[in-house]
Order: structure tokens, then C-alpha cells, then sequence
């Protein structure tokens, strides 16, 4: 039999690869060999699916059949079962719920129904270390269009009426970006196009999954951008801790170079690009745009002043067009299908879709893109799954430490750019971190301060020690000595902080304080008057007591206690010495009657 | 160097193999019984025709796929064709030699192979 008649695909992005997908890969191999069906199935390795909480997922087409949690010894059963003969393996299937039927494709997942996916389009479909998969779904045929067909500034209009913004967070409109340093001129002629793939948030994974699954339309669209600007050098920021990308990178620009898609004369005419990888070691403020074109330049990632804005004066002093990897990843599609269908996704002033990488308290961690407009809430209840176990929902963090809040009663609220900063977050580059009952706001403030305090580069007071400040206030809110006059401070010091930073990173890292601060005040009371965390997170404000009416004195606390905290004997009721006790819970994980206090 | 004329090239030669990565609901469906009933009685060279006369048609939007026991062992090999919007169609005790007739009569004229469905069958086991 000459013709592969199913194909597996075994994602081999960097979560299913941690959940070892290389062994699931091998197995296939080996498998497919020893039962005789290599020449029928062949084994694919793929980008993310986006379901990332079930991996590894291995997808078996036509039938697109969707494994989730595979393990190397289920292989040979896939390919006994599902290859040679033809059944699907019941038990291996994505199962929503614990009363919901199995799903067969992945499609039909509630995870995937209310998703549209155009950045995302080819991560998980094709394999991203090969450039003729990426050319059989229309890959280069934008860019050969663009060179041989239309002008730069047909290219321009095309991008401004499709009416895209930034991915990275910030949302200014990325045509007028391509224009501004489109219409700049350098005393050389000179001009740039860079990527910003060093994505920090802690939380976000987007980036990185466009990357590792379609490493190619990122180079596509950074050449379409070099055609349209005037630039014929591109570089690629990105984050050393990304080794997968970095290596699918690598292999898609020596591919890129070797179909003359990159080089001199692409497609024959004048147009000349090439793209050069940059690693950076991993600072948050990288991600600043201008300090991340001085660590492209060699000196020490620090950010300047603006204006002069990049589009003016950005690498080496030239005009440059930076954009978010994101951003890049919509530019073929626009091209491809028409800057009309995409502003008709989304809403008239945030147009097409987001991806967001979903995590924290959410039964559905992973990948999701949605178009703009939709609501908090289909994304928390339908594609995530809502909160496990039962929790509560309380909040959504966008946007990572420049972001805010979104409380529970704001759930209803549409995800565009507008919309978000109305009511104090903001879009950020995707973060999207679930927060139930149990998560203390106080803490959570505190958390993206302490991030900011050890990212910040200390270039300018005002973050520097601003920063520092803010979280010994809120420490000392949390180790329950505050007072409500520290709140009056936090909000003055953020007020200032907000104003006087140099960067971006300083401007919006007063965000999550405040954002909580207002719309969850009563927990910061709380811990300032009561001295009580109501989530029952900050240790120093917890106690566990013993409710004695329920005590039956099984000894089975005191048995546990790694401390010794716990004194009784058998049958009679037991008591926690707070001098003692280390709050660790121990005890409350072992109590069979409930009668572990914990506030 | 690539030229355009070599990017169409690749495109459609890569656009048949990724294809089959799409399940779309309006897809023509070939599906073989292929459980040991099946295998035992010659399912494998069938599925095999299937596959080269797809190919050598260069028909889109046809999946030749397969299937375990459908429960008449007795009629092996069973192929089933799945046209969206229409009744599917079974055809039992299929052979290598009669997979271009289905293929060129009912995948592409849409004309059913009377003589080798299951109803004829039946009529001639009376």
C-alpha cells in the first residue's frame, strides 16, 4: 500500500513534551513497525492543541480521534485498536465532566465549540518542522502575492482597514504603526522589523505556542512587514527559557533561507530579508519594547524614555516596526482572506480574536481564542470548565502584574481592549489566571508586587523603590499589622508610581493593587481591622482551633501534627497550641469529624 | 530559489496530505469493515483500491477510513459510503476488481452500484 490513509498527530508542544510526548512519538514509531502499518499511518509531531490540562493528546485522523492523557503503554492499543482494526479507544477519550459522554473529536468539545481560531489557525494541524506542511495550507502565498502583486502601501491599507491592534497588551493599532514607520526616514535608508517574543507574564503561554506550532507565519508576516516598511532585516526577541521554540525557529528560518523565502530577491524580485534569532536571558523588562531593542543592540536591557518612539528611532538608532508575536500571526490571515472578514470578527473597535492562555483555579488549563466580545463568563464556565471541585468563582486576573482584577459580578463583562480598561484591568498580552474562594486578593496583590519588586531594573526611583515600598506595606498588611491609614498610602504611593515611572513596567505595576483595593476592599479591612484573612491564606492571620463539641479525641490530629502542637488524650478533647502550631493544615487534612477550625 | 509556479506546486501536493486533517461534515466518507471478519475475508486489498483510486482520481473531499465488526461477518468485506445529505450505502462481499466501479459510479456520478449492495445481496440469498 503506497498511500497513508491516517495520520497521528502527537502534540509535541513544550507542555506535552514536560508530560513525555517524545516516548509517545517513539512508541508510535516502534509500534507502527511491528505491526506492520508504517507505510499506512504515519506519525506526526504537531504544535499545541490548547487542552493543555489533559495532555499529552494525540489526535488520529480522518477520524480525529481525540486521546487525551496517552500514555507510552496505550500506544500499542491505539494502533492494535484504532489503526488495524478500526475502533476508536473508548477509554482514552476526552471525557468533560464526570457525567458527560465521551467526545470523539476534539471539535465537538465544549472546550472548542465557542473558540475561532486565526493565530492559532495551524498550531496542532500542521507540523511546524515542516515548511512544505505550512506551504500546503496556503503558507508564502501571501508574501508572493504581496511582492509580486501589490504595493507596500496596499499592504499598509490592507492591515489598517482590518483594523487589528497590538497583542501585546497595549492595543494601539497596528496599521498605523506600519505606517508611521513606513513614512520615517534614516540618514542611511536603514529601518528595521522586530518581533517581541519575549513573553513574561507570569501565566502567559501564547506566544510561545505560536512559536512551537507555526513557526512559520511569524516569519511570512515579519517579511510581508520588512516589504511593507522598508526593512530587509528582521530579528526575533526571544526568551532563552523556550528551548522548543527556539530550536523550531531555528529549523523554519535555515528552511525559509533554503526556499529563498528569506535572502536576497525573494520571488525573483528586488526585495531582499532576513531574520536573525536574539535570546534573551529572561528579564520581565525585555519585554518593554525599548529596552528590548537595547538588549537586541548589546547593552544592558534597560528601558529609555519615549518619545522618540521606535517607529522613529528604534534599533540602532533606525526607524523600526516591533510587534508582538501574536500580532504577527494574523497578518497572513488578514491577507489571505481579506481585512473585511476580519473586521467583521469581534467587536467594531476591537476586531478579530484573542488567544488567552487560561490558568490557575480552571478545569480546562490551556490555549483558548475566542473572538473579541465575548464574555468573561463564556470563557470561565463554557470552554474552561469553571472552577474544580465545586469552588467558587471570585476573580480573573488579565494582564499579569500590569493588569487587574476582574471581580464575579463583572463576569458578564465582553473581553475587547475597551472594555477591559473601563473597568481598570487591561488586556495584556493574555494571562488569564482563575482565581476561586480560596485565593486571598490581599495575597494575590502582593504576589504581582513581589514579581515586579525582583523584575524591575532599577533604572528609575520611583519603581525601584516605589515598588519596594508597596509590598512592604502590603506585608505588613498580610502579617496583620496594618493599620487603614497604610491604605491611604498604598493608594497615594500607586497614584505616583502610575505617573513618574519611566517605563511601562513601573506605570502599570501599581494595577493589580489597586484594582483589588477597590473592587475587594472589604478583604483589605478585613485583614487591617478583624486581623482575619477571609480566604484563609495569610499564615500569620490564620488559627486553627479545635471546635471541642465535635472533638471525639481520636488522637489522630496529634498524631500528625509535625509539630508536637496538638496535646489530649484519647477521648477526651484536643487542644492546638498556637505557639506551636506552624498553620501547615495537617491536621484538618486528618480530622474525620470536622472539628479543625480554621480563621 | 523558489519561483511561484514551485510554491502552487508544493501547495497542492501538500494540500492533499493535510486534508485529511480537516473532518468537515460535508466529506464523502469510504469506510471498510476491518475487524479479523473482515481482514480475514480480504477487507485490506479493497481498502487499498479505495485508497490508489481516490489518489489516482484526485478526488477531494473523500476520506477512506475504517471500521470494526458491522455484525454480517458472512458478507465480508463490507464498505460503507457515507454521502452527506443522502442514505448510506452498503456494499457487501467487495473485491479489489469491482472497487473502481463504486469508485467512478457512486463517488463521482453520485449513480448507486445496484448489484453489489447489501439489498442485492439479499435478493439473490432467496
Amino acid at each position: 500500500m503506497n498511500y497513508v490513509r491516517s495520520h497521528i498527530l502527537v502534540c509535541a508542544g513544550t507542555g506535552c513534551t514536560s508530560s513525555d510526548s517524545p516516548k509517545i512519538i517513539a512508541a508510535f514509531e516502534r509500534e507502527l513497525a511491528a505491526q506492520g502499518m508504517e507505510k499506512e499511518a504515519k506519525v506526526v509531531q504537531t504544535g499545541c492543541f490548547g487542552l493543555c490540562a489533559m495532555g499529552p493528546i494525540v489526535m488520529v485522523y480522518p477520524e480525529g480521534a481525540c486521546y487525551t492523557k496517552v500514555t507510552p503503554e496505550d500506544v500499542a492499543e491505539i494502533v492494535s485498536e484504532h489503526i488495524v482494526k478500526g475502533r476508536i479507544v473508548q477509554r482514552l477519550l476526552h471525557v468533560e465532566g464526570s457525567d458527560a459522554e465521551a467526545v470523539t473529536s476534539l471539535t465537538d468539545t465544549k472546550f472548542y465549540k465557542k473558540q475561532l481560531r486565526i493565530a492559532l489557525r495551524n498550531c496542532g494541524v500542521i507540523n511546524p518542522e515542516s515548511i512544505d506542511e505550512y506551504i500546503g495550507t496556503g503558507g508564502y502565498t501571501a508574501l508572493a502575492r504581496a511582492l509580486t502583486e501589490q504595493t507596500p502601501q496596499q499592504v499598509i491599507d490592507i492591515i489598517k482597514k482590518s483594523g487589528i491592534r497590538g497583542r501585546g497588551g497595549a492595543g494601539f493599532p497596528s496599521g498605523l504603526k506600519w505606517q508611521f514607520t513606513a513614512d520615517a526616514t534614516s540618514d542611511d535608508g536603514v529601518k528595521y522589523v522586530a518581533c517581541n517574543a519575549d513573553e513574561g507574564d507570569p501565566g502567559a503561554f501564547m506566544d510561545r505556542s505560536v512559536l512551537e506550532g507555526d513557526p512559520h507565519s511569524l516569519l511570512e508576516a515579519m517579511a510581508i512587514a520588512g516589504y511593507a516598511v522598508g526593512a530587509c532585516q528582521g530579528y526575533i526577541y526571544i526568551r532563552a527559557e523556550y528551548p522548543i521554540a527556539v530550536k523550531r525557529l531555528e529549523i523554519a528560518i535555515a528552511q525559509a533561507r533554503d526556499y529563498g523565502f528569506l535572502g536576497s530577491h525573494i520571488f525573483g524580485t528586488d526585495f531582499s530579508f532576513d531574520i536573525e534569532l536574539r535570546l534573551g536571558a529572561g528579564a520581565f523588562v525585555c519585554g518593554e519594547e525599548t529596552a528590548l531593542m537595547t538588549s537586541i543592540e548589546g547593552h544592558r536591557g534597560e528601558p529609555r524614555t519615549r518619545p522618540p518612539f521606535p517607529a522613529v528611532k528604534g534599533l540602532f538608532q533606525r526607524p523600526t516596526l516591533l510587534n508582538n508575536v501574536e500580532t504577527y500571526a494574523n497578518i497572513t490571515w488578514i491577507l489571505n482572506n481579506g481585512a473585511e472578514a476580519f473586521a467583521a470578527i469581534g467587536t467594531p473597535k476591537s476586531t478579530g480574536t484573542k488567544v488567552f492562555a487560561l490558568g490557575g483555579k480552571i478545569t480546562n488549563t490551556g490555549l483558548v481564542e475566542i473572538p473579541m466580545g465575548t464574555t468573561l463568563r463564556t470563557i470561565i464556565e463554557e470552554i474552561g470548565g469553571g472552577c474544580p471541585n465545586g469552588k467558587k468563582f471570585k476573580a480573573a486576573q488579565t494582564g499579569g502584574p500590569s493588569g487587574g482584577c476582574i471581580p464575579a459580578d463583572l463576569i458578564d463583562t465582553p473581553i475587547d481592549y475597551d472594555s477591559l480598561t473601563a473597568i481598570g484591568s487591561m488586556m495584556g498580552s493574555g494571562g488569564l489566571i482563575v482565581m476561586d474562594e480560596d485565593n486571598c486578593m490581599v495575597d494575590i496583590a502582593k504576589f504581582f508586587l513581589e514579581f515586579i519588586v525582583d523584575e524591575s531594573c532599577g533604572k528609575c526611583a520611583p519603581c525601584r523603590i516605589g515598588t519596594k515600598r508597596l509590598h512592604e506595606l502590603l506585608t505588613k498588611i498580610t502579617d496583620g499589622n496594618g493599620t487603614l491609614e497604610d491604605l491611604d498610602t498604598i493608594e497615594e504611593l500607586c497614584h505616583h508610581l502610575k505617573s513618574s515611572s519611566l517605563c511601562a513596567l513601573g506605570q502599570t505595576a501599581p494595577n493589580p493593587v489597586l484594582s483589588t483595593l477597590t473592587r475587594f476592599r472589604d478583604e483589605y479591612i478585613a485583614h487591617v481591622v478583624d486581623k482575619r484573612c477571609p480566604a484563609g491564606v495569610c499564615k500569620n492571620l490564620l488559627r486553627y482551633t479545635i471546635d471541642p463539641d465535635k472533638c471525639k479525641g481520636c488522637t489522630l490530629c496529634a498524631k500528625n501534627c509535625p509539630t508536637g502542637a496538638i496535646t489530649g488524650t484519647a477521648r477526651a478533647v484536643h487542644v492546638i497550641d498556637q505557639e506551636k502550631c506552624i498553620k501547615c493544615g495537617t491536621c484538618m487534612d486528618h480530622c474525620r469529624f470536622g472539628a479543625i477550625v480554621k480563621g | 530559489m523558489k519561483s511561484l509556479e514551485e510554491l502552487k506546486a508544493i501547495r497542492e501536493r501538500m494540500q492533499k496530505q493535510i486534508d485529511i486533517r480537516h473532518n468537515d461534515d460535508d466529506r464523502i466518507r469510504v469506510v471498510v469493515g476491518m475487524a479479523t471478519c473482515g481482514i480475514a475475508a480480504g477487507a485490506r486489498p479493497v481498502l487499498a483500491a479505495f485508497l490508489e483510486e481516490v489518489e489516482k482520481r484526485n478526488l477531494k473531499h473523500v476520506t477512506v477510513t475504517q471500521t470494526g465488526c458491522i455484525g454480517v461477518c458472512r458478507l465480508e468485506p463490507i464498505v460503507e459510503v457515507h454521502i452527506p445529505g443522502q442514505e448510506k450505502v452498503t456494499y457487501v462481499k467487495m473485491s479489489p476488481d469491482k472497487v473502481p466501479a463504486v469508485v467512478s459510479e457512486h463517488l463521482v456520478n453520485r449513480h448507486v452500484v445496484a448489484e453489489y449492495t447489501i439489498g442485492a445481496a439479499d435478493e439473490r440469498g432467496r
